[in-house]
């Protein structure tokens, strides 16, 4: 993107109030994740037994859980494994989509056939069901379950950057390029794939925000994070069984994936309306 | 016809790729299929039974082979063959799908029209942004809530199980509609915004112009030009959606304990019940190309245009 085009795209987001407040709450969820060791006020896996389920109160802000361990920093520590799996599994998906969606729609033939094919099969199974599927065959872990998701989002990535390839491709500048005698890597690297990145930064907001929810519904069932590492998915798991005597432990994780999601959706609503002038 | 022929080869993939799948258990299959009290005999027996002294090619060809004949194997737990399973369960989702769509339908739609004809306006800002909470709330931690109030707090609802609808119709309502008001919320969101975009596009279309240049009551120019058109896009998500609500009911089935597709597919993960786990991947894959098979059809006899074209 250039910096005349990234400059509009950022004047253009400053404009949107909703934008500028999801922007601060994905930035102060960052600055707490990176912050966990200062911010937290106890040790997020040391179990209390003389602390078990109390609401909260001055010393415990959020209560404590089922062993005594202090909601609030649990929380707070949950924020890197939510955020890392959020951000990781998209950038594998990214990473792996660029090259294929390249070498697919700029190569053609047999090969973009074989790739699409495979793309289509993938798509047709629900993302939650791969990511599920993945995890249970790799292992619960939550290296596992940011892999599995990162697969699972893939054949998005990849449909997504080999139609954009196909749509540049017939550009005046790429037609231009080869004319002036580039070889066809030097167009696909410097004239095409530049050009893919705004639509694959939008798609990866949109992703990050599904990504978040896939590692919290795989820990909530016992494949992402193992315990006792805190993750605000595997949080809601042991709260379960907690409703009645202890309804803090299930209201605060799932108030924080809601509004994390939010906020990275919002972006990326606003995102897609700064990069793209036809969704507006 | 174009596109079953092309479903055929789309599915033959995704039989690879779930089959792929049992080559990613860490170390060797047969160990890992006979758990970790397997002795050596077991391992045998298993890797006998499931061919895996074999080629991965014939192992390949005997289990599609069997899958084509509508034998997906055993369960490895409860030993009752997977198919009968899976017939079992199916109905139970499709009726919390079916709920959870009728309640989507009828929260997305008019509050879609609703938005598009107040584009703009405090409504279409405040309807937007329950559209975009009902697409970030995670939907396990909704029904966790829900159960909270409704079961735990108030007591009106119970907080778990399932009444099949003949034994009880009563009773399966009341068991049904938590679950289906959650899974049906997300739904709703995605539906308000299509119906919206939707509305929009056909509101600013010359044939509704011409209508309201004829004096056509807004509310006829509403709901009858452009409501009509507006909705082909949104029946044909509707059957994308449902196929989605299919898959999506794994953790809302877990949470209020309704022994559906969704469960049978964790406790099969649970149970390293790898066969289950391959079948319900496969038949929720068969079910979503169908549903979007649905969805084109829909769409080719919804709108006369696509069929004057053919």
């Amino acid at each position: 993107m250039s910096d005349a085009r990234r400059y509009l795209t950022v004047k253009k987001l400053a404009r949107r109030p909703m934008v500028v407040a999801a922007a601060a709450v994905v930035g102060a969820f960052v600055l707490v994740a990176l912050a966990a060791p200062q911010l937290a006020p106890f040790d997020p896996v040391a179990p209390n037994l003389l602390a078990m389920r109390k609401p909260p109160s001055a010393v415990h802000r959020l209560g404590t859980d089922e062993v005594g361990r202090d909601v609030l920093s649990r929380l707070i520590w949950g924020a890197r494994a939510s955020l890392l799996a959020g951000v990781i599994p998209v950038s594998l998906a990214v990473a792996l989509s660029i090259p294929l969606g390249l070498l697919s729609g700029y190569a053609g033939g047999w090969l973009d056939g074989v790739i699409m094919r495979v793309t289509d099969a993938m798509l047709s199974i629900p993302f939650l069901i791969v990511a599920i599927a993945l995890a249970a065959f790799l292992g619960p872990s939550l290296t596992n379950a940011m892999l599995a998701i990162g697969i699972a989002a893939l054949p998005t990535f990849l449909r997504l950057a080999r139609g954009t390839v196909l749509a540049i491709k017939t550009e005046e500048y790429v037609e231009a390029a080869r004319a002036l005698g580039c070889s066809r890597p030097r167009v696909a690297g410097r004239h095409i794939l530049p050009n893919m990145l705004p639509p694959l930064l939008v798609q990866s907001s949109i992703t990050v925000a599904a990504a978040i929810i896939a590692e919290a519904s795989l820990s909530f069932l016992g494949l992402g994070q193992q315990p006792p590492a805190p993750s605000w998915g595997s949080m809601l798991n042991a709260a379960q069984r907690y409703l009645s005597q202890a309804p803090w432990m299930a209201l605060y994780p799932g108030l924080a994936i809601f509004c994390i999601v939010m906020a990275v959706n919002v972006l990326g609503d606003g995102l897609r309306d700064a990069l793209d002038p036809r969704q507006q | 016809m174009r596109r079953l022929v092309v479903l055929v080869p789309t599915l033959v993939i995704v039989s690879v790729l779930i089959f792929s799948l049992q080559k990613l258990l860490p170390g060797d299959a047969a160990t890992a299929l006979a758990g970790e009290e397997g002795d050596t005999a077991a391992v045998a027996a298993i890797r006998a039974k499931y061919h895996l002294d074999r080629p991965v090619t014939v192992q390949y060809a005997i289990w599609v082979g069997k899958i084509v004949r509508g034998d997906f194997g055993d369960s490895l737990r409860s030993r009752i063959p997977v198919a009968d399973l899976i017939v079992s369960k199916l109905p139970v989702t499709v009726e919390l799908a079916t709920c959870s769509m009728l309640i989507a339908l009828a929260l997305g739609v008019p509050a879609g029209v609703l938005s598009a004809t107040r584009q703009g306006r405090p409504l279409d800002v405040a309807a937007n942004f329950v559209a975009l909470s009902g697409l970030s709330v995670p939907h396990f931690w909704l029904g966790i809530m829900l159960i909270l109030l409704f079961a735990v707090q108030l007591g009106w609802l119970p907080a778990s199980g399932y009444v099949p609808p003949w034994d009880d119709w009563r009773r399966n309502l009341t068991t049904i509609l938590l679950p289906s008001i959650v899974l049906g919320t997300g739904v709703a969101g995605v539906m308000m915004r299509h119906a919206r975009s939707a509305m929009l596009q056909t509101l600013g279309a010359d044939y509704v112009r011409t209508a309201r240049a004829k004096s056509v009551p807004e509310r006829l120019v509403v709901l009858k030009h452009a409501l009509r058109n507006a909705l082909i896009p949104v029946i044909t998500l509707g059957a994308i959606e449902f196929g989605r609500l299919l898959s999506g009911a794994v953790l809302t089935e877990q949470i209020f304990a309704i022994p559906g597709f969704g469960k049978l597919l964790v406790d099969g993960v649970f149970n390293r019940d790898y066969a289950v786990v391959q079948a319900v991947v496969l038949v929720s894959a068969l079910c979503y190309l169908l549903l979007n098979l649905l969805a084109d059809i829909l769409y080719f006899v919804a709108d006369p245009r696509l069929r004057g074209s053919s």
